[in-house]
This record gives C-alpha cells, structure tokens and sequence, in this order.
C-alpha cells in the first residue's frame, strides 16, 4: 500500500541520546543548584523536583541537551535514565537550540478557523525560519508549531517565548511584536 | 520577580444584564480589572475571605455537606459532583499516619478552552480562597496547584498572590487560630495535553512522565506520593467561595435540578465576538451563539458547533437549541465536557477540521495503551489521505470499524475523546468525505485538494 507520510515531522522518534546537539554548557551554576535543592524541599519526594529541575536547566543551558539531564539528575540524585525519560516526554523540554525570540504558533482547530495556517506561513516568512528547524543564523528567532496555546478566544495566537499572547490577525501586528523583540521589550529566552 | 502582565486582554466578559439576577456574576468578577489580584482589591470590592472566615468556623464535615446541597458538578469535563468527591477522602481526620493532598488541575489544555486562564489572569485569590476551603473541608495538609507550562506569567502572578495570602495569615502554621496548618504550593507542567487526565497529572506532579495510572486505587485512597488526594478544576474550586457565601441550597436554585449553579463557557471560532461568557447551566445554546457572542463572524451560516472542548462530538443545524448542561448533552450525543464551544461556519472543510482534531490527539496520545497510541496515528494517516485526494470509498468503512477499537479500551479518556469528533464528523458530514474522495475536490470550496487547514 502506498500511504503518504503524516504532515507532522515532530512525530519522528527521538533519535537516542548520542545524536541529540550538545550544549556548550556542561554544569550549574551555584545558584541553580542552591534554586534546586529549594524546590526539592517542596515535595515530600525528590523525584518530584525533576520538571521544575528540566525547567531551570533550560533557562541555564538555553535547552535541553544531554548534559543537561545529566546534570539534573546529578543535581537531585535520580537516575539519569528517568531524566532522560521525562525530558523527551514533555514538548515543552526543547531537545534542541532555539533563538532568543521563540514563536510558538498554534495552529489547533480554533486558530485554524481564523486563519492560523497562514500566519504560521507569514511567521516563517518574516523569520526566515522554518517551524521546528532551529535558530535563525543571527541566533534571534525561532519557530514552532503548538497545540492549543489556550488562547483560543484571541485567534490566532502566538506565544513568544514563555511570557506574551497575542491576538494575531494581520501582518502589520506581527511585525510590531518583531519590533518590540528588537527592541527588548519581552524577555529573551534563556532568562 | 518578573514583571506581571500589564496588558488587557481584548476579550469579552461581559454582556447586558450580566450580574442580575438571570445571569449572577460569580466566577468572573473583577474580569477585566487588573488590579484584582491584589488581596486588598479581592477583599475591598469582591467579599474577598469571608466564606474562607466562615468556613473555617464551621465543621468540615459541614463544609462538605454545603457544597453537596449545592450539587456543583465538577468543571473539568466528566462533571462529577464535587462534594461526593469530597466525601471519598478517608473520614478519620484525626488520623495522622496520612498526609492529605489537595490538589488544582490548572492544566488547561483541551482546544477551545480558555476559561481557567481567565479565572488565574484575574481572581487568582477566589481560587486559592476555594482552595483554603477545601483544604479545610478534607483537613488536607498541602495542597499543589498544576499549571501547566504555558502559563508562565500566570505562576508568577498567582506565587505574588500565594505570598501576599500567606503575610495575611491565610495560609501557613495555625490559621486563623484554627490550630490547623495548610500551605499551596505551584507546580509548572511541561507542555502535556494529557496531564490534564487526573492520575497523569499525580504522575506528572511527583516528576514522572505523564501517563495515567490504573485506576482503583483512586486518587482519594492513593493519589500524589501514594497518599490520600482529591483533584479538582480550577473552576470547580473557585466556584466554593460563591457557594458558602450564599448557602449550598440558594446556589443550588441557579442553573437546572441536576445541573446546578453557573459555568464558564468560552466561545472560539468563526463568531462575531469570541471570548469568556458565564453563564447558569441550562441555558440554550443558541442564545449564548447568536444573542450574546453575535453569531456568525464571517456573514455565513453557522454549519457545526463542538460543543465542549474539541473532545466533544460535534452539533449539526438542528442541535443547536441544545441547553448547555451535562445531563441533556450527554442525551443528545455529545458531552459538555470543558465548556468550551468551537464554532464553524458554512465554508469550513470538515474533512479538513477533523484532520486537524485527529492529528492533536495522534501528537497528545502518551503511548501507554496500543489502542489509542496506534489508532490516534492510523486515523490522522487516513484523514491525512482522504485531505490529500488519494482516499478510497472502503477508508470511510476502515474508520468505522477503528473507532469502536480505540473508545472505551484504554487506561484514560484520551482514545475515547479522539473518537467523538471522528465518528460525530464522519456520520453528520458523511457527504463531505464522499466528495473528497470522489471528486478530488473540496466540497464547501471547490477548490483543489492540497496542503495545509485553512487553505482551502
């Protein structure tokens, strides 16, 4: 039978660990590492600081790469298998570089109805990016394709880095959210 | 500390004659005002603490009572009553050998829902008030609040909240001279649709990957760190305040007999005026699409609706009077579900937009039960063929027999939710499919089979 191939290309298994980038990073800072034994505090077990543990790792690192989780599970003293299990199960863990500006646009069923397919396209086009394929080569912008941002009210939306929504309808509105990430007005990033 | 957002949302919260009698103002008051996450404002304009106050005079046991008598059914989507859930906690209080777990699903996932967001943007301290009271209600001793990662400034927002209610003394060691101690604390998901299923979210939260659990044991018996725990929706549990304030039995008179009180319904798509409507249950659902969110935004009749989160079987024409509640929904084969209403207009592909549902659910499906994990990504492959002009009749058939071997076979709701779009597409818009296979064409736009949703 000759099926064509799903669309999506972030379905492709994980390749293992070896061939995941490397990050130039390799350890914690002092600060993370005292942020970290804070959280472990939280919880009754030290398991459960590993997600917030990813999330500091990939403030610090810039993404989730291999050294990472290794640091993470040297940090809070679990397997590094169980890190690694957890890091690749949860999308929000970027396994690879992204730019300073990380769009992530949703293109789920209510921001397609008001026309989230074409600004994807507009996104990439203005970027010079193409979804889920890195950074730009002056390192400013990235780009995904997300499911349903919640924002559904405000279609189509778009998520830049891990701080602003937007309404998103028109060229002209994309390219002052550009210009307010030239400018530095939503936080980079890793910060 | 990072800045907390400033910026208004443009949506709608409110409409003529929101706040009278009809239409009570419960869970969205303050909507709007962005200075109503201070506790100062919450206290000042909103009855801010008072039920807290009252309820932490009253005996637990009688905590629950009120909210059964209310008959509130929980928020989240299966709409089970919340104060039964309640009264599934271990009864023996006294007992220390357990820690008792609160904990908030805040894992706002479901597409076309956005109705937690609102209540975390602009009451955090009606949640976390509902919070106490529950707390209190179950003699918990922590509990955690799941959000999920998306919502960064929303955590942010609600730890400045958390710290301002724990200077006032609401929460920590002996509140309120109670003797009793309780604490909230915030957990960040990681981008999982699927931790939005109870036992997934434990997982989640004690740092595993978010698969749902078996269930029995419930979490009321063994939940988070294998301890007694009792999950409840954002809404469900800033929806208390409002209960104890005006009694369980005068809440219980807004909304229908079986479905009581009000409910956030949030309406997306292709409608004039999209964005956040509360509103008692029971109410039409074409008075909510046409009357209040203005109908249709593109001039073009209104061909479908999802009636409760993309998880929900569709609506053609002639269920569009259905009442929003759980019970006549349920009779007319959909689900409430989140209460998040997707509207479609006339020129929507429904090849198209299922494609679209099917290929979230083959993404979100965790991979722990073949039925779903391998089912999800045949349907999307299918689909994905029937969109791209090279589907055959007996594809129509190969779905048929697919969905009854995905729903109702695995661990958690996620198979069965793929299904309800799927099979509700495929039996109302049958014609749909048939063009597209047969013509090769679109059958609302004519247009050529190709690419992306929303193209054509």
């Amino acid at each position: 039978m000759n099926h064509p191939l799903p669309p999506e290309t972030s379905l492709e298994p994980l390749a293992p660990g070896l061939r995941l980038p490397e990050s130039d990073r390799k350890e914690f800072s002092a600060e993370a590492i005292a942020e970290i034994q804070a959280i472990m505090a939280k919880y009754p077990e030290k398991l459960a600081a590993t997600l917030p543990a990813l999330h500091i790792a990939q403030r610090e690192f810039g993404f989730v790469s291999l050294a990472a989780m290794k640091a993470v599970a040297k940090a809070i003293g679990i397997p590094e298998g169980h890190v690694f299990g957890v890091a690749t199960f949860y999308t929000m863990y970027q396994k690879a570089p992204v730019g300073k500006y990380h769009f992530s646009v949703c293109t789920n069923i209510s921001c397609a109805l008001r026309g989230a397919a074409q600004l994807l396209e507009k996104v990439c086009e203005k970027t010079g990016v193409k979804p889920g394929a890195g950074p730009s080569p002056d390192g400013m912008w990235s780009v995904e394709e997300v499911e349903c941002l919640a924002g559904c009210g405000l279609a189509p939306c778009i998520q830049v880095n891990h701080d602003v929504y937007d309404e998103l309808v028109d060229e002209q509105k994309l390219i002052e959210v550009m210009e307010a990430c030239k400018r530095g007005e939503y936080r980079p990033w890793a910060q | 500390m990072a800045a907390i957002r400033t910026k208004r949302d443009p949506q709608t919260y409110t409409f003529p004659g929101f706040g009278s009698e009809k239409f009570p103002n419960l869970m969205l008051r303050g909507a709007g005002d962005l200075d109503n996450w201070h506790l100062k404002v919450y206290e000042q304009k909103h009855e801010g603490y008072v039920a807290m106050k009252a309820a932490l005079k009253m005996e637990p046991v009688a905590v629950t009572e009120e909210v059964k008598a209310s008959g509130i059914r929980g928020r989240g989507g299966a709409g089970f009553p919340a104060g039964l859930k309640w009264s599934f906690m271990p009864k023996d209080t006294a007992d220390r050998k357990f820690t008792r777990y609160l904990v908030c699903n805040g894992d706002e996932g479901e597409p076309g829902t956005f109705k937690d967001r609102v209540i975390l943007e602009y009451n955090p301290h009606q949640l976390i008030e509902g919070m106490i009271i529950a707390g209190w209600a179950m003699q918990c001793q922590i509990g955690y609040v799941y959000i999920r990662g998306e919502f960064l400034w929303l955590i942010e927002k609600l730890e400045a909240a958390l710290q301002q209610a724990r200077d006032a003394g609401y929460l920590g060691k002996n509140i309120l001279g109670t003797g009793w101690d309780f604490d909230i604390l915030v957990h960040r998901g990681a981008g999982a649709y699927i931790c939005g299923e109870e036992t997934a979210l434990l997982n989640s939260l004690e740092g595993r990957r978010g698969e749902p659990r078996v269930k029995p044991p419930f979490p009321a018996a063994r939940g988070a760190f294998g301890q007694p725990t009792t999950i409840n929706n954002v809404e469900t549990l800033a929806a208390v305040p409002p209960i104890l304030r005006m009694g369980g039995a005068e809440y219980a008179k807004i909304g229908t007999p079986k479905n009581t009180g009000t409910r956030i319904f949030g309406v997306s798509g292709h409608i004039k005026r999209p964005g956040i409507y509360e509103l008692p249950l029971g109410t039409p659902m074409n008075f909510l699409v046409e009357e209040l969110a203005g109908g249709s935004s593109t001039g073009k009749k209104i061909k479908a609706i999802i009636p409760g989160g993309a998880s929900a079987p569709m609506f053609d024409a002639k269920d569009f009077d259905c009442p929003l509640d759980f019970d006549v929904m349920k009779s007319r084969g959909s689900m409430a579900g989140s209460g998040g209403l997707i509207v479609m207009d006339e020129d929507t592909c429904m090849v198209q937009a299922t494609l679209r549902l099917i290929r979230f659910y083959a993404h979100e499906s965790c991979g722990q039960c073949t039925p779903c994990r391998e089912g999800c990504n045949w349907l999307e492959m299918i689909l994905y063929r029937i969109e791209h002009g090279e589907g055959r009749m007996e594809d129509l058939d190969l779905i048929a027999s697919l969905t009854p071997r995905i729903g109702l076979r695995t661990l958690c709701p996620l198979g069965d939710a793929a299904c309800g779009p799927m099979d509700s597409a495929l039996q109302k818009f049958r014609h749909e499919f048939e063009h597209h296979i047969t013509h090769k064409t679109c059958y609302t736009t004519g247009s050529r089979l190709l690419s992306t949703v929303g193209s054509h």
